[in-house]
């Protein structure tokens, strides 16, 4: 049915996600969900986008990024400020959700790009710490951030909402620290969804282009790269910024499924970006079904499966792992890479599944 | 005109004269062998010439064009593709896209064509699967063309490399110790190839060799070069019998 290889693999990866979405929209639609269940189906979608994207620069680009949740505060912010900025302007709620989602993506592949220039000049664990540095500089930004607006126009300061000089019908949009409130929480399933078949479809299609060799094979030996007249920096530009660009997408659809949005170091932070990382780790790096697989997995585990045992009966061990969801994805990306990478595992892998093959 | 010119080309590494006054002409479609002993500055010499690194001094000129101090990707664009001594494969990729890697920048398409998957884009991209399955079959690599680089022995990781750099369309091929870590058999087979490639693709070959009996096999001309200095130069049989070749070889 399909002309090659990869072909089947992609089309198996998008029916997937069509076919989860098959199944849960009536089912979320039809009220059958327990509104737990129902309610972490667009983190779900956002986790996935996130991974997705992330695993553009770890797995295709080669580049171990740790401040991946800055580029998605950018997305959130800045779409989230759009629609509360228009919303006595545009009247169609999804309207305002579509053109915040096209200026949160601009505006994250943008700051991707301008982060870019710098770090990507950078190799390995040097690339890595700046990255990190970044995504906290990006937070801490938004933290200090002051925005208003009155009949005079647009205000702004980076002190207090007070020093915004407001007139008294005037209203604050964003405020520090409190991030901004009142946002329309547009974001469902069904859009979060087609985003996440969206990310899947560029990143897939961008691998298997012209454009998607050149990055891996900078990511396979830059030297060689450059030796058969690839532009390196273009390239890695070029991945950087579509993977920023997508982190964004991700925070357009996180921003619009919450009323309130701050910037704290647990949802734009460090943390933040490395649950992401174990998404990608475990998914598989350079694996984009795995990326999609994972989070709903893990966050599956760790989020609703742990809360209906809890639901059963107190048990300190079930206390403990819901209160230290952190240090659980610690342990799982260290079996993950023990599993995976260690030389005795994969001679013993390797050693079953010869013996596998003996047998048939 | 000379396919490769080059004059008195230099370069220092601090105190350390690596490559001095550095002569070189390689007719076109010539087979030519640039040896030496360890340490002679041969691979400095390649990346003088591929743009790795900058001369301090002299003219590089392909096929009349001054190329001196480009860079590595304009000089690849100029028409020199090279070989590495340690194998420079890109592993985790299949053996036909290592190839079309390397078509890269003589078939473009559209930035946003290979995500829509618009025509230009499916003819592109066909012409270059079928030009690399062509090339690979001059390798004698077409079946593994699936695998991943990483994946193939040895001999066949050198040939694709080979493979992968004429995909770039050169004028001029590099090949920096082709025959390295090959058996008498394979070094048989490799002379046929290169010989092969040249009368095919009307190719001009600068190799590296330490390989005696390929180098006099197959190189018309040679330039022998000991402590970063040319030692003797000219038609390969008589550069061989020259005694201070000899003993810059087997000592005294």
């Amino acid at each position: 049915m399909f002309k090659n290889k990869t072909a089947r693999q992609n089309a198996i990866t998008y029916g997937i996600i069509l076919a989860a979405m098959a199944v849960m929209l009536p089912m979320q639609m039809g009220g059958h969900l327990s509104s737990s269940l129902s309610g972490l189906l667009v983190p779900f979608c956002y986790y996935a986008i996130l991974a997705v994207s992330l695993n553009l620069t770890v797995g295709i680009l080669g580049e171990l990024s740790l401040g991946h949740a800055g580029f998605m505060c950018v997305g959130a912010f800045t779409s989230a400020f759009f629609t509360k900025f228009t919303a006595d302007i545009i009247a169609n709620s999804y309207v305002r959700f579509f053109l915040g989602l096209l200026i949160g993506i601009a505006f994250s592949a943008l700051i991707g790009f301008l982060i870019g220039i710098p770090v990507l000049r950078l190799k390995g664990d040097y690339l890595a710490i700046v990255t990190l540095a970044f995504g906290e500089i990006i937070k801490n930004l938004v933290n200090v951030l002051y925005i208003g607006k009155d009949s005079r126009g647009v205000h702004f300061s980076m002190k207090d909402s007070i020093s915004l000089h407001l007139e008294p019908e005037g209203t604050v949009i964003v405020a520090g620290p409190q991030g901004i409130t009142g946002i329309d929480r547009t974001s469902s399933f069904l859009i979060g969804g087609i985003l996440l078949l969206a990310a899947v479809f560029i990143v897939l299609r961008l691998i298997q282009s012209r454009d998607g060799r050149a990055i891996m094979s900078i990511r396979d030996n830059r030297i060689a790269a450059e030796s058969i007249g690839i532009n390196v920096t273009k390239y890695k530009l070029l991945a950087f910024t579509v993977s920023a660009a997508l982190a964004g997408m991700g925070g357009v659809l996180y921003a619009h499924n919450l009323a309130t949005l701050t910037a704290t170091s647990k949802n734009f932070g460090f943390n933040m970006s490395v649950m992401i990382l174990v998404y990608v780790v475990l998914g598989g790096i350079g694996n984009i079904r795995g990326s999609v697989i994972a989070p709903v997995v893990l966050n599956l585990l760790l989020d609703y499966v742990l809360r209906k045992l809890q639901m059963l009966g107190s048990n300190p061990v079930l206390q403990f792992m819901s209160d230290n969801r952190m240090l659980i994805y610690a342990i799982v990306l260290i079996v993950i890479m023990i599993m995976t990478w260690s030389p005795k595992m994969i001679a013993r892998r390797e050693a079953l599944f010869n013996r596998g093959r003996k047998e048939e | 005109m000379p396919m490769l010119e080059v004059k008195n080309l230099g370069i220092s590494f601090g105190g350390l004269r690596a490559v001095n006054e550095f002569n070189l002409s390689v007719e076109k479609g010539q087979l030519y062998g640039l040896i030496g002993p360890n340490g002679a500055g041969k691979t400095t010499v390649f990346n003088l010439l591929t743009g790795v690194y900058q001369p301090d001094s002299g003219v590089i000129r392909l096929d009349g064009e001054d190329i001196t101090g480009r860079k590595t990707i304009d000089i690849s664009k100029a028409g020199i593709a090279r070989t590495f001594q340690n194998i420079r494969l890109f592993g985790k990729l299949s053996v036909l896209d290592n190839v079309k890697a390397g078509m890269h920048n003589k078939h473009p398409y559209p930035p946003l064509a290979g995500i829509f998957h618009t025509p230009a884009w499916k003819r592109t991209e066909d012409e270059m699967t079928e030009k690399a399955l062509k090339l690979l079959e001059v390798f004698d690599l077409k079946d593994d063309h699936e695998y991943l680089a990483s994946n193939l022995p040895y001999g066949k990781q050198r040939k694709l490399e080979i493979a992968r750099a004429l995909a770039t369309d050169p004028k001029l091929l590099l090949l920096d110790e082709p025959a390295a870590g090959m058996n008498p058999q394979e070094t048989k087979s490799l002379m046929d190839m290169i010989r092969f490639v040249r009368d095919e693709f009307g190719m001009t070959i600068l190799l590296i060799e330490h390989d005696m009996k390929l180098v006099s096999g197959i190189c018309e001309g040679l330039t022998v070069l000991n402590f970063g200095e040319v030692l003797a130069q000219g038609e390969t049989g008589s550069v061989l019998a020259n005694p201070a070749v000899i003993t810059a070889y087997l000592g005294e």
